[in-house]
């Protein structure tokens, strides 16, 4: 789904990221642990497309194709679906327009989608305009429902939601990650599973997250590099205990 | 900035049969007029109507017993030359505008809705300018009497873009007590029109003025400044405005609110785009008495060219008052165009969502065919935006 090689990323004079190699394979998620300023949110929007993140090395494949130049609308086109922290407001455009507007071609209903994050009152409000942390965290998965990504790039889903919420959202991102599969009449889980295989990049501190969500794999962004392969849990257990000096220490 | 000279056109002589029925008009005349809010065919639509072309009334027809809809010249004669409103508000000496308002009085709408009336279409009227070299001057007068509600669509529109003409009109709103008046304007004019709005109006205890603006096309030169009153406890008044200046328009107007009473509200909201044009942004709230609260917005978008100059005013003249504004000038945020390009949408589409937003109207609570057609009129006049 998505390789990257040998990334090496800039932020003005900056090397943010320095070299750096993932691979992350058709349905699955991986967790990427790092502390403050480590470039994990530099490469989530690197990944986007963003404008200020210069690649000055390496290259990004996403479904067989090489998008280490392209525009980020082109990458939203090819599955590429990313939550933002703080999205900013735009004026006039409701909720319910800018929900249709992320589906494209496809044909939508933002209540039926709205109803499943508890959103519908918020529709005809515009996007963002007031909206608290859980809220826009709330409205950023309504309108990644409505793009069906494959590639879901979350930038830490628990920050600002209260536990009440959090249960929603976890439960929400699981089932974009095509975990809420059912079996269905005539269909196996597996075959419901496959069906759609959504794969995931998720930042998280807290670690919430990873009770709804089956994480395969997880590394932690240390000062530019990727290091320290794991399973997310024994990860989280490991920075918990000792901080992020001595894991990266410990495990490299 | 003078850019026209009042000798050069007739206030006289430009003549036009009645149209008894405005749904026989026809071809680009009513295109014009639903582009303005003219609903042609108006019958269970419109509370009213009345359309003055170029020189004087074509048409005049109330449709509802509560409306009062005459020519302000039969209202003249009917009401004794309507003491205590005509030119009450507006003063005749302020300029040569209103000299030349008061020199040529063509005609202009008198609309009188009575005490506890509740109008729920609205009443529409139209200025309509056919003429070449026309100088149109009209005098409009509106009373809304104790607990009355109405909303008046106005358009004021030139038939053909590329005649030059002036359009001078006073027009003097009447608010009374617990009564509500939504005005909505709505102009469509050419390249080569002179527009001289002089408004004012007062609102009596407890009473509502809404207006709402839109200005989509070209203009040569066009300046206004409506004032507002409010002038008993209670009373609330807020202007809407969205313009849009393309490549040789001179747009110099604004709102202001004088309040003149305690525990009033008022609230000027202003968006502009300029594509080339000018535009001069004012607005003036004044507080006289507490408690009241004003608040003065003006958003401004420079989109390829042009000037905006913004001009926000606010003038508390005792303790107690709560005034704010807030104004902005600038380009289309980056950020904005990024968070909807990473949902899909090329530059070019992801500007014109922001744009459309930024022009979105839905608060004026506008018919749904002129709404449509202001759709149309933006995304038609987009391609001239970036």
């Amino acid at each position: 789904m998505l390789k990257i090689e040998g990334l090496k990323v800039n932020i003005g004079d900056r090397e943010v990221l320095k070299g750096l190699d993932l691979h992350i394979k058709e349905g699955e998620t991986f967790i990427l642990f790092g502390p403050n300023g480590s470039g994990k949110t530099t490469l989530l929007l690197t990944l986007m497309g963003f404008g200020g993140y210069e690649i000055t090395g390496g290259r990004i494949m996403f479904r067989g194709q090489d998008i280490t130049r392209a525009p980020s609308y082109e990458r939203a086109r090819l599955g590429i679906g990313m939550s933002f922290q703080r999205p900013p407001t735009i004026h006039g455009l409701k909720t319910k327009h800018m929900v249709r507007l992320c589906a494209r071609d496809r044909v939508v209903d933002p209540e039926e989608l709205a109803r499943k994050v508890n959103f519908e009152d918020f529709l005809e409000r515009d996007i963002n305009a007031g909206f608290s942390g859980g809220e826009i965290k709330r409205s950023e998965i309504l309108q990644l429902m409505a793009q069906d990504p494959r590639l879901l790039l979350f930038d830490e889903p628990e920050s600002g939601v209260d536990l009440e919420n959090m249960q929603l959202i976890g439960s929400t991102v699981r089932e974009l990650l095509g975990g809420g599969a059912q079996p269905e009449p005539g269909l196996s889980l597996k075959q419901a599973k496959s069906r759609k295989l959504t794969s995931g990049l998720i930042i998280t501190h807290t670690g919430y997250i990873l009770d709804y969500v089956n994480a395969d794999r997880g590394q932690v962004l240390y000062n530019g590099h990727l290091c320290c392969e794991a399973r997310p849990r024994d990860i989280l257990e490991h920075i918990r205990k000792y901080g992020y000096q001595e894991c990266v220490r410990c495990l490299n | 900035m003078k850019p026209f000279e009042l000798n050069q056109f007739a206030f006289e002589g430009i003549s036009h049969a009645r149209i008894d029925d405005l749904s026989t008009i026809s071809g680009a005349d009513k295109e014009r007029l639903i582009m303005s809010g003219v609903d042609v065919d108006e019958a269970g639509s419109r509370a009213g109507s009345f359309l003055h072309m170029d020189h004087g009334n074509v048409h005049c027809r109330s449709r509802h017993e509560a409306v009062e809809i005459l020519d302000i010249k039969d209202a003249l004669t009917k009401y004794d030359g309507l003491p205590g409103h005509f030119w009450t508000l507006v003063d005749p000496d302020k300029d040569e505008y209103t000299r030349t308002a008061n020199e040529h009085l063509q005609g202009g709408y008198f609309i009188k809705v009575a005490a506890g009336a509740k109008i729920a279409t609205p009443v529409q009227s139209c200025l309509f300018i056919k003429g070449q070299k026309a100088g149109q001057s009209v005098h409009n007068v509106v009373i809304v009497e104790e607990g009355a509600e109405v909303h008046i669509l106005t358009g004021c529109a030139v038939a053909n873009e590329q005649s030059e003409a002036v359009h001078v009109g006073v027009s003097e709103f009447f608010v009374k007590k617990g009564g509500k008046l939504t005005f909505s304007m709505i102009h469509n004019w050419g390249e080569h029109m002179n527009v001289v709005p002089r408004t004012g109006g007062i609102v009596e205890a407890g009473g509502v003025f809404q207006n709402n603006y839109i200005l989509l096309k070209q203009v040569k030169y066009l300046q206004s400044y409506p004032t507002i009153t409010l002038a008993g406890p209670g009373a609330r008044a807020r202007f809407n405005s969205v313009l849009v200046a393309p490549k040789g328009s001179y747009v110099d107007t604004g709102s202001r609110i004088i309040m003149d009473a305690p525990d009033t509200r008022g609230e000027i909201i202003s968006k502009t785009i300029t594509t080339g044009g000018t535009i001069i942004a004012r607005g003036h709230i004044q507080a006289n008495y507490a408690p009241a609260k004003g608040h003065l917005e003006c958003k401004g978008l420079i989109l390829g060219g042009g000037r905006i100059h913004a001009i926000p005013e606010l003038d508390g003249r005792v303790e107690g008052v709560e005034l704010s504004h807030e104004a902005a000038v600038g380009k289309i945020a980056r950020r904005e165009i990024e968070y909807l390009m990473a949902r899909g949408q090329d530059e070019d589409e992801a500007t014109s969502t922001i744009v459309r937003g930024f022009l979105n109207v839905d608060i004026m609570g506008l018919p749904d065919k002129l709404h449509a057609a202001i759709e149309k009129t933006i995304s038609e006049s987009e391609k001239d935006m970036f």
